[in-house]
């Protein structure tokens, strides 16, 4: 049993790497396009599936048994049936044709993890259901209404830091009946960034005192010009409690201006590692930092960024370490 | 359970509850000729899974599901002796349809139950071919497809889903309803059948018995659906011999009178002296019986029947179609004038152990020196004296025609024709008792004699010496009306409520019911021909037919395509942009082009370095495109207005 469906999954393989050379426009060997992908009829493609397969044989043996008993009113019914699922073909077409997918966005997220990776499908004036998307791992299954645009998010897993193309996807529905499958590939030309996958078990952050250049970290509580007005999101602790006490408005300590206190990821003091581990271990470093709230500053070849705090410049950094040039 | 079973989706509740209600609706048409411990079981079943999952209870173990299945096939070879055949195949579709529902806990599973509901929906219909049968079930059909429709992904959980997939279903039944009339005129009728007899199962046989006894007409009686339909050449005989012979029985022990041996051999009895011949057409309606009713008394077999010594009409084969038959019969006649003397004394057996009571009444009658026309009159004067006609009398015993004739002198035409007969042979006088119908419902819009099974009637025939065989309805001595104005007017008294105005309606509606036995039903594979000769394709092989049935398809596939197509780009600003391409290709002949990617004004720059003044209403047009593209959706009648314009303008000529 497992070696029969091992072989037809091996027989399958090869069907569809010999369709692929030859109809590359049938498969999956499309270019990466620009938005918006406007779906017709020239990239539509229709097969029955297996359930239209085993309907049609049903079909068959009841058109048969109608005749043998030579009853016309059975052979009504049974028409009847096949004309609707013979129509079913062209409803199924009518929901992948004039679909555009209008927009592809991604939260960022780290190498190795699944991006959900967020597709904006305009239905142009008709209800679309029972729509598929499915990507070499992931399937989401969504309904476009036909005067709101349809997002739906499709989790493609990924592999390494950097630019990320979500790939082909194929979009596909089986309305109205699963007789027919309507299938069309796309391959959105989209750039969505992988952020280096963070080293699992890193050691603590550096402190600050190990700084090349000594500066140590003074106390900021007296220091006027390192105060700046609240703004949301401030992490309560940064608020300058007895500043604040003899000003209308709460006051923050400002790292920006503090200089000396913030903690300084360095892409060359991190010794006795690979590039790969060096940026795994600073992309971590950034996480820690970010999450403890305190500043930081991160060093990478030919470029020093901040020091600072908050999800901008952790973005700015994650950013700089995903784009780094390989070795 | 297989191990695909367990992977994919569950249908969510609502998804579930219309599976359900596509089982119920495959069901619900087979409920009435399904035995009474299947049918009502079957539905209780569904319900009670559909209510169960509801409230949280999903699997029924494989522990209750296959001793069930182990009953069900058990309780059909009790009920049917096999499993193959029309009648327990399809008992045996209905419980494998609902036993199937118990294990469905996929998305999956329950689209492989609703193909197999259409299926058992469909079988219904190899039992009952009526127009009201066929239009309801086609309409069921929308429930099945609305389910398929409901199981598609993204429906679970969407507002106002069932609906949606209702109208889809609906939509589909009606778009595919072209393909459906092409493929069903056609497809190539058999001449025979591939597999069985399409005949009749022993319970399905509907009609008149081969025997007779006290009560068995009875439920015969009660049915109203039509049994036959006459067509006159002209003008109809009255009611009063309106006496289609089906069936003589000659045999009686007591009990039951039957046919006795067939005596296939035996020359048809000789017809003398015929009189007002009617020529006619009856067309059967199905009842896995032989008969061919015909009026008294039919003169002649048409093809494939065979006229018996005793003037009936048998078909070689069970009639299982609607039948049609071309007959010649005489309503004044004398049947045999001369008796075999093996006639007379088969004419005249009567048990001698029964009826003592009859028995001494004929002797008497014999001693007094009656002779047989005397006999037969006193005869019907005693039932016209003190005998009351009922469908409903008392039940008999031992000496049924003592007990009918003394005791409880109630009943209908059964008891009159089998107690009269019984005493002509006691009396020494030939005679036999006749099955058949008698009278029907005139038809005015369709000129046709409607005669229903409820119209069965029993009579006798008593042999006169110069005179031949002579019909007798004692039945009439006792309730004139049945015989003047036919069945209906004297069961009237078992309607329970105003049944007459709906047997009217009825009436009325047997023109369109005989409309669809003649278009639909009886559309076999001569009328196909018939059909088609008369479009202009005349004597077309099966595979021509099958040629022309793809022919057809692909025809309805290019429409279908056309329609698909089209409605894709109907958006506004295609007009538009139709319109502009027209100028611009009108242009284009006048060798002024302009690359793809190039806009309106590069475009007018292109016509005015071919002609430096191209006019004030070119200029105008180029500035009411570039509005209308660019200057946000422009209305259908600006549109309209562009196109008109662009369709005027001419392209300036170098002459």
């Amino acid at each position: 049993m497992g070696r029969a469906t091992s072989r037809i999954a091996a027989w399958r393989g090869r069907l569809l790497a010999w369709a692929e050379r030859t109809l590359p426009a049938l498969t999956r060997l499309r270019r990466p396009e620009a938005l918006p992908i406007l779906l017709d009829r020239r990239r539509i493609y229709v097969l029955p599936t297996g359930y239209g397969l085993v309907f049609a044989l049903l079909t068959a043996v009841m058109l048969t048994g109608a005749l043998n008993y030579g009853n016309n009113p059975a052979l009504l019914l049974t028409c009847l049936l096949g004309g609707a699922c013979f129509v079913s073909v062209f409803v199924g077409f009518r929901a992948l044709s004039g679909l555009r997918l209008v927009q592809v966005r991604a939260r960022a997220c780290h190498a190795g993890e699944a991006m959900p990776v967020e597709l904006v499908f305009a239905a142009d004036g008709r209800d679309r259901l029972g729509l598929r998307l499915s990507a070499e791992a992931a399937e989401t299954v969504f309904a476009a209404d036909r005067d709101r645009a349809a997002a739906t998010v499709l989790a493609v897993p990924t592999r390494e830091r950097g630019w990320f193309r979500p790939g082909r996807v194929r979009v596909s529905s089986s309305f109205p009946l699963g007789m027919f499958t309507v299938w069309s590939w796309i391959n959105p030309d989209a750039s969505l960034l992988v952020y280096p996958r963070p080293e699992a078990d890193p050691p603590p952050l550096p402190r600050a005192g190990d700084r090349q250049d000594g500066r140590l970290a003074g106390s900021a509580e007296d220091e006027p010009a390192g105060l700046r007005d609240y703004r949301e999101h401030d992490p309560p602790r940064r608020i300058a409690w007895r500043a604040s006490a003899r000003h209308a408005t709460l006051l923050v300590r400002d790292h920006e201006r503090q200089g000396g206190t913030a903690v300084v990821l360095d892409y060359h003091a991190v010794a006795g590692l690979d590039h790969e581990a060096r940026i795994g271990r600073l992309t971590a470093w950034v996480l820690m930092a970010e999450a403890a709230g305190e500043a930081y500053a991160l060093a990478v070849p030919g470029r020093t960024i901040g020091p600072a705090l908050g999800a901008g410049h952790r973005a700015e950094c994650l950013r700089a370490l995903a784009l780094l040039p390989a070795a | 359970m297989s191990t695909a079973a367990e992977t994919g989706p569950r249908p969510d509740t609502r998804q579930f509850d219309l599976l359900c209600l596509s089982v119920a609706v495959a069901l619900l048409p087979h409920l009435a000729r399904l035995p009474l411990w299947l049918g009502p079981p079957l539905l209780l079943l569904v319900g009670l899974r559909c209510w169960l999952r509801r409230r949280g209870r999903f699997a029924v173990s494989s522990w209750l599901r296959v001793p069930l299945a182990g009953l069900l096939l058990l309780l059909v070879i009790v009920e049917y002796g096999n499993v193959f055949g029309r009648a327990p195949g399809a008992a045996l579709a209905c419980g494998l349809l609902a036993l199937k529902l118990l294990e469905t806990e996929r998305i999956r599973d329950a689209r492989v139950v609703v193909g197999f509901a259409a299926f058992v929906l469909m079988s219904a219909l190899l039992f009952n071919q009526s127009l009201a049968m066929t239009l309801a079930l086609c309409a069921a059909l929308v429930v099945p497809l609305a389910t398929l429709v409901l199981l598609q992904p993204s429906m679970a959980g969407r507002p106002r889903a069932v609906g949606t997939a209702f109208r889809t279903g609906g939509l589909l039944l009606l778009a595919g309803l072209p393909a459906a009339l092409a493929a069903f005129v056609l497809t190539p009728r058999l001449s025979t059948p591939l597999w069985g007899s399409p005949g009749w199962d022993e319970q399905a046989r509907i009609g008149l018995n081969e025997s007779m006894q006290p009560g068995s007409m009875t439920d015969l009686l009660v049915d109203d659906t039509p049994a036959m339909r006459v067509y006159f050449d002209a003008a109809p005989p009255p009611p009063a011999e309106q006496y289609f012979r089906a069936i003589v029985l000659w045999d009686f022990d007591g009990a039951t009178w039957t046919r006795g041996e067939t005596r296939a051999y035996l020359r048809p009895e000789p017809v003398e002296d015929l009189r007002s011949v009617h020529t006619y057409q009856v067309v059967i309606e199905p009842s896995g019986r032989h008969w061919v009713p015909a009026l008294d008394v039919p003169l002649d077999a048409p093809d494939q029947t065979r006229l018996s010594s005793d003037h009936t009409l048998a078909s070689y084969a069970p009639i299982a179609q609607p039948r049609e038959f071309r007959l010649r019969s005489a309503a004044r006649y004398r049947l045999a004038p001369t008796l075999t003397s093996a006639e007379r004394t088969r004419a005249l057996a009567y048990p001698a152990a029964f009826n003592p009571r009859a028995l001494a009444l004929a002797a008497t009658w014999r001693r007094q020196g009656l002779d047989e026309a005397a006999i037969v009159q006193t005869t019907l004067a005693l039932f016209n004296a003190g005998f009351t006609y009922t469908l409903a009398p008392p039940l008999l015993g031992r000496d049924s025609i003592d007990e009918f004739l003394f005791d409880t002198r109630a009943g209908y035409c059964e008891h009159f024709s089998s107690a009269f007969v019984f005493l002509m042979r006691s009396a020494g006088i030939p005679a036999r008792v006749v099955t058949g119908y008698q009278g029907g419902w005139w038809n005015p819009v369709g000129d046709y004699l409607l005669v229903r099974h409820s119209d069965a009637h029993a009579w006798a025939e008593v042999w006169l010496s110069g005179r031949g065989w002579v019909r007798v309805d004692p039945t009439a001595a006792v309730s004139p009306q049945r015989v003047q104005q036919g069945a209906a007017a004297t069961n009237r008294g078992l309607d329970w409520f105003g049944g007459e105005f709906l047997r009217e309606l009825r009436n009325q509606f047997d023109s369109v019911n005989r409309l669809w036995t003649t278009a639909v039903i009886q559309f076999n594979a001569l009328r196909q021909s018939q059909m088609l000769g008369r479009f202009g394709f005349p004597d077309l092989a099966p595979e021509h037919l099958l040629g022309l049935l793809v022919g057809a398809i692909v025809v309805l596939l290019g429409a279908a395509t056309y329609w698909t197509l089209r409605s894709g780009r109907r958006a506004r600003g295609d007009a538009l942009d139709a319109g502009w391409n027209r100028l611009r290709e009108r242009f284009a002949r006048a060798g002024v082009t302009i690359s793809p990617q190039q806009g309106p004004l590069d475009f007018g720059a292109a016509v005015r370095r071919r002609w430096p003044q191209p006019g004030a209403a070119f200029e105008q047009l180029l500035a009411r495109y570039v509005a209308l593209r660019y200057g946000g959706e422009p209305s259908a009648e600006q549109i309209r207005a562009f196109r008109r314009e662009a369709g005027k303008l001419r392209v300036p000529s170098d002459v």
